[in-house]
């Protein structure tokens, strides 16, 4: 961390602080530009929604956040992703930092074809060296972390295949956290799942925005309306408003808001 | 506003509103017939008045079904939301005007067994003041404008000083001559009750201002009832627990 980012951290300690922060962020694929100018604050230790139809850029977004578009050719970023006052789209910025800083969860979940446990280690063997029993309490307090310990303890062994569809994308999450990251980024993370699985993951993201600056792509308002602290609405990769989770649910500013929240998008 | 995807929501909301009005025209209608029997001093006919509250009930519980139906099924968010969560308090309102009107009828049968008190005409521009407001605010509800809400907001204290000249008028008619006693206290509760009638219109015009706006109607405005000030009635003592019902 440079110097003056080891001091705006410092600052922003004190304040509720942001933990990541957008300034003037362009990104395009190709010729095609898929967010607009966009600006805006993510506080840390809070549940962040993004929500918005499909096609405004959400994901887009979330991608940035770990710049998982860097594998393409074509597709550019510019402006400004803060982390923690870094500017993670500056090429010196590590790609290997920055993902052990940032994880990411997809919609389908996609356990690794090994066993259980090995889907865990094998991130943390990948950036650090741990012993054997260090490896062992680092797995398993993953797997406590994600709620998933109790479901796996006597299978750590069996394949990760074998899980029910909530069971795996725990087991992502659980993946995700090893890493120690500051940020988890979800991305439509229970749409392949059903209510009493999406309910369980719900609970470990109320649980998790303790320890995790966390961002989610979600498709469905109740559920942007029931985990998140603040939600972004955008369109046509523009952000159109961010506000309290409450506030956009009950009384929005924006009329574009307003019309997609209460299912009027023509 | 433009429609919902969903075509069969918007029927649903549509539905809401009309029951709301169609339930507070009957209480503007039961306020007119209450002040109606007691000028014609009809005891048939204030009985029929006090037995028509209970359609207005019956009303606001559809009414209450319906709103816990669409929060279910529907889960109506923003301005939806405020649209339905305000029908059930102003079902709740319309539903208590109504037991006003009843209770205004109600005092008419007694008032009709005891000799006739001039002040008994004063009753009739209270009672046409608040059935004006409800009207009114039933009218701005259906075009959610709430512009007119605030107006008729605004213009309650009318029917509030119209209630305070009456009171004082009744005051002294029984200060005058103790056997208008009766009548008089008759009166009185019957002027308390429209006043609070004035009351429940404004609180409907706060819901219209809450639909509309997202926000709280927040505008000073003289206190409701001047009678209930202490430093009030210049002439003699000060009625106390005075209650609307």
């Amino acid at each position: 961390m440079n110097e003056l980012a080891a001091t705006q951290h410092t600052a922003a300690s004190l304040a509720p602080h942001n933990h990541i922060e957008v300034r003037g962020l362009d990104f395009h694929y190709h010729q095609q530009r898929a967010l607009n100018n966009i600006t805006l604050d993510i506080p840390a230790r809070n549940v962040t929604a993004i929500i918005g139809p499909s096609g405004c850029g959400k994901s887009t977004l979330l991608r940035v956040f770990n710049r998982i578009y860097a594998m393409h050719p074509g597709l550019r970023a510019s402006g400004e992703v803060l982390l923690d006052g870094e500017n993670i789209l500056d090429p010196r910025y590590s790609l290997n930092r920055l993902r052990s800083k940032v994880g990411m969860v997809f919609q389908k979940p996609v356990p690794f074809p090994m066993t259980i446990f090995e889907n865990i280690a094998w991130g943390i063997r990948h950036h650090e060296r741990p012993g054997r029993a260090e490896l062992a309490s680092r797995v398993e307090q993953a797997l406590r972390d994600a709620a998933l310990w109790d479901e796996v303890k006597d299978k750590l062994g069996g394949s990760a295949l074998g899980l029910s569809g909530g069971q795996q994308q725990r087991l992502c999450i659980a993946r995700c956290i090893a890493l120690r990251p500051q940020v988890l980024l979800l991305d439509e993370p229970t749409s392949a799942l059903d209510p009493i699985a999406t309910g369980r993951i719900e609970q470990l993201i109320d649980e998790l925005k303790r320890s995790y600056t966390i961002v989610i792509v979600t498709h469905n308002m109740q559920q942007a309306a029931r985990i998140s602290d603040r939600t972004a609405f955008m369109y046509m990769g523009e952000l159109i408003e961010m506000d309290a989770t409450e506030k956009i649910f009950t009384a929005p500013a924006r009329k574009q808001t307003e019309d997609y929240i209460t299912g009027r998008f023509g | 506003m433009i429609d919902h995807i969903i075509k069969s929501y918007d029927s649903e909301l549509d539905r809401l509103t009309s029951e709301i009005v169609g339930m507070g025209e009957h209480a503007s209608k039961q306020i007119h017939a209450a002040i109606d029997v007691v000028e014609r001093r009809d005891e048939r006919a204030a009985r029929r008045v006090v037995d028509n509250d209970e359609a207005i009930d019956a009303m606001e519980h559809a009414i209450s079904q319906d709103v816990v139906r669409l929060l279910a099924l529907r889960a109506p968010m923003a301005r939806d939301l405020r649209a339905v969560f305000a029908a059930l308090r102003i079902a709740a309102d319309i539903e208590r005007i109504g037991d006003y009107a009843a209770n205004v009828a109600t005092r008419a049968i007694a008032l009709s067994m005891v000799a006739p008190v001039a002040p008994a005409r004063g009753l009739r521009r209270l009672a046409e003041l608040a059935q004006a407001s409800v009207d009114e605010v039933l009218a701005a509800y259906r075009n959610l404008d709430a512009e007119r809400a605030f107006k008729v907001w605004q213009d309650d204290a009318r029917l509030d000083e119209a209630y305070t000249a009456l009171f004082r008028e009744l005051l002294t008619y029984m200060m005058e001559d103790p056997r208008a006693i009766t009548s008089c206290t008759h009166l009185l509760f019957m002027a308390k009750n429209l006043e609070r009638i004035g009351d429940h219109a404004t609180n409907i015009a706060e819901n219209i201002w809450f639909v509309v706006h997202g926000a709280a109607l927040d505008a000073p405005r003289d206190s409701r009832d001047a009678t209930a000030n202490p430093d009030w009635p210049q002439l003699g003592r000060a009625p106390s627990g005075e209650a609307g019902q």
